[in-house]
């Protein structure tokens, strides 16, 4: 096994898990369940392709992916804080939900139930391995920009408080509802941004195409313990699981499906509190009234 | 992160409220999403240069207008049911279930290996029962898992079974592509005992149809849960925690030992629901035949207002929205029912709690 095709190949995997963590990071701190980042990836992987597929530029398809993400982002924000609905359901239900929008649409703009035409992307040098697309590096750069802004700066703060104390800081004059559509609406752009990196890389959209990532990638938050950097290496850990799975296939050391099962049985270990407890923020799924 | 929200819609049930109010705040919701899905469903069709009110006519024939449909949604309704069930038991506790997926199949692959071990011989209600005991049971250890890290270790369930789903199903998948498969295909051989008759074998109009007995076998389920939560005090126990579990527990209840009875006996029933693939429909588990019916049974649940009975009025109707799709197809794609289900998810979601509050603040204003 090449080193460097290893490292490679783990951080292409990596990213759509970079972005929708580092999302997922900022809606859970602020006291909102993630479960949507699936439906969220798969919106922004949806839109992106169309953009691209009408505009024939992939700049055009990240800015309609991350549109695509944040819309239903704000179905979620909306029937959540405004209408104080049960974010376990609606997030199962948006997930539904973006399965059938895309399926419908995709019917409906071309013609198909299984996959878009061929769109362009980014890069494409064969040497460059990846590296030659502009997204690849945004997405390493997602989770150290979100430490920044959720540890350094006001908004950051208010995120915090909103999740650990929601009356205490509507008492110093912040208002919780106003913060928690902002980070939901983030977490709905950068798991869309998940999404459009998935689809522009396989250059085109097919049903399902995220497959569990958007799981996977809540699975990195709260194995990450709500931190974007110990996400980000949660998702750099379950990418590499990934890796190694698919350069061993074919030598039956062990089977797929077991390599498949290390980020959930980690989730359920660190929630088990076996080596050190995962602890959600307080508020976390809460609805006052 | 807490399924209270959608237990308390159990509230009235123990405080005195009047029938009619309880009534209200049970049905205005569902009305109100069937609204909103009808008004999303002209504009879908709208989009494909369809007419809504041809393609629902079409919808409707393909349905209930004549026996194969009937029986079609009956079958679909069956597997909704129990997994409707099985999510509704859950959250009468207060707990949320979100294993339906991974114990579904978990049920239907204990009920297929048990087929394939027993002799063709084999009296049929043997058979059943055997085959029930290990889908159960099956379902009821995927369920355990979940209870017992809740109640030990204070792991939340929706994360353990969502996560649990995954690793199930590798687990299955793994069973049948390594070793149980029939060469080329990713199902078990046929099953030699425990075959169901079909609906169509006692009246032929059916014929073609899926359904099954186990049809039967769902709604005496519903009488058994609806006994349980509301006959007996194991039900009122497990109610009591749903709505309160600190105030349970003061009033003697052991809360770890119910959480355990609701998760556990949640996994059964949807374990069972693996009949009516397994012994009633294709007589072998094939990998992924339970991919979305879990899912489904908690829009079954929320729809049905956690009660027995309207859990199954509500996979009834579900059900005719996927027959329906299939119905439409030729003039609408199928794909737009998928989309109808997650906004009826939506919109009750959505309108319980809202309904709930201006029910409250009206009757406060008509007591003062």
């Amino acid at each position: 096994m090449n080193p460097l095709s290893f490292l490679t190949q783990m951080i292409r995997i990596a990213i759509p898990y970079l972005f929708a963590a580092s999302g997922g990071v900022v809606a859970e701190r602020s006291g909102i369940v993630s479960l949507t980042l699936e439906g969220f990836m798969l919106g922004g992987a949806f839109a992106a392709v169309v953009g691209t597929h009408y505009s024939g530029s992939p700049w055009i398809g990240v800015l309609s992916g991350m549109i695509g993400g944040l819309l239903f982002a704000l179905i979620h924000a909306i029937t959540t804080i405004r209408y104080r609905a049960d974010q376990v359901v609606v997030g199962v239900a948006i997930n539904l939900l973006a399965i059938g929008v895309t399926r419908f649409f995709l019917k409906l703009f071309f013609a198909s139930s299984s996959n878009s035409p061929r769109v362009t992307g980014f890069g494409g040098n064969i040497k460059a391995g990846g590296f030659d697309n502009p997204l690849l590096w945004l997405g390493l750069l997602v989770a150290p920009a979100v430490a920044f802004v959720i540890y350094k700066t006001p908004f950051g703060l208010r995120v915090r408080a909103a999740g650990e104390h929601p009356q205490a800081t509507e008492s110093v004059g912040v208002s919780v509802k106003r913060v928690r559509y902002l980070a939901v609406a983030v977490s709905g752009i950068l798991a869309g941004l998940g999404g459009v990196y998935l689809a522009l890389d396989q250059h085109q959209f097919t049903d399902q195409m995220t497959a569990g990532r958007g799981f996977i990638a809540i699975s990195a938050v709260i194995f990450g313990r709500w931190n974007p950097i110990r996400a980000a290496l949660a998702c750099l850990l379950f990418a590499a699981a990934e890796t190694l799975q698919i350069q061993l296939q074919g030598s039956h050391a062990i089977p797929s499906q077991f390599i498949e099962m290390i980020p959930y049985l980690l989730v359920i270990i660190a929630l088990a509190g076996v080596v050190g407890r995962a602890v959600p923020p307080a508020a976390l799924g809460k609805v006052e009234d | 992160m807490t399924a209270s929200s959608v237990a308390d819609s159990t509230k009235p049930t123990f405080a005195a409220t009047p029938w009619r109010e309880r009534a209200e705040e049970a049905l205005i919701p569902p009305l109100v999403a069937l609204l909103v899905a009808l008004i999303c469903g002209d504009l879908l069709i709208l989009s494909y240069g369809q007419s809504p009110a041809a393609v629902y006519r079409l919808l409707l024939e393909g349905t209930w207008g004549n026996a194969y449909g009937f029986g079609q949604v009956l079958y679909k309704a069956t597997t909704l049911a129990f997994t409707g069930l099985a999510v509704s038991f859950g959250l009468r506790a207060g707990l949320f279930n979100i294993g339906g997926e991974s114990q579904l199949a978990a049920g239907g692959f204990a009920a297929a290996l048990t087929g394939l071990v027993l002799p063709a011989a084999t009296p049929l209600v043997i058979a059943l029962l055997l085959c029930m005991i290990a889908a159960g049971s099956a379902g009821g250890i995927v369920g355990a898992v979940p209870a017992y890290l809740k109640t030990r270790f204070g792991a939340h369930e929706v994360i353990v079974t969502i996560m649990l789903n995954f690793i199930v199903l590798a687990l299955l998948n793994w069973f049948i592509a390594g070793h149980l498969h029939v060469p080329e295909t990713l199902h078990t051989p046929e099953i030699h005992a425990g075959v169901l008759p079909r609906l169509a074998d006692i009246n032929p109009r059916f014929h073609g149809s899926a359904a099954n007995l186990s049809l039967i076998v769902a709604l005496l389920v519903a009488v058994a849960v609806w006994f349980y939560l509301f006959r007996g005090r194991g039900g009122y126990e497990l109610r009591a925690v749903g709505l309160q579990p600190e105030a349970a527990e003061y009033g003697g209840i052991n809360v770890g030992r119910v959480w355990m009875k609701a998760l556990t006996f949640s996994g059964v029933i949807a374990g069972i629901g693996g009949i009516n693939y397994v012994l009633g429909y294709k007589h072998y588990y094939e990998d992924g035949f339970a991919s979305g019916a879990g899912f489904l049974g908690i829009a079954v649940a929320l729809v049905g207002r956690n009660h027995p009975f309207g859990v199954l009025l509500a996979a009834f109707f579900f059900a005719t929205l996927s027959q329906g799709g299939l119905a439409i197809h030729a003039f609408v794609p199928k794909q737009m029912m998928d989309v109808l289900q997650g906004v009826v998810i939506i919109a009750v979601a959505t309108s319980v709690p809202e309904v709930r509050r201006a029910l409250r603040s009206a009757r406060r204003t008509s007591d003062a």
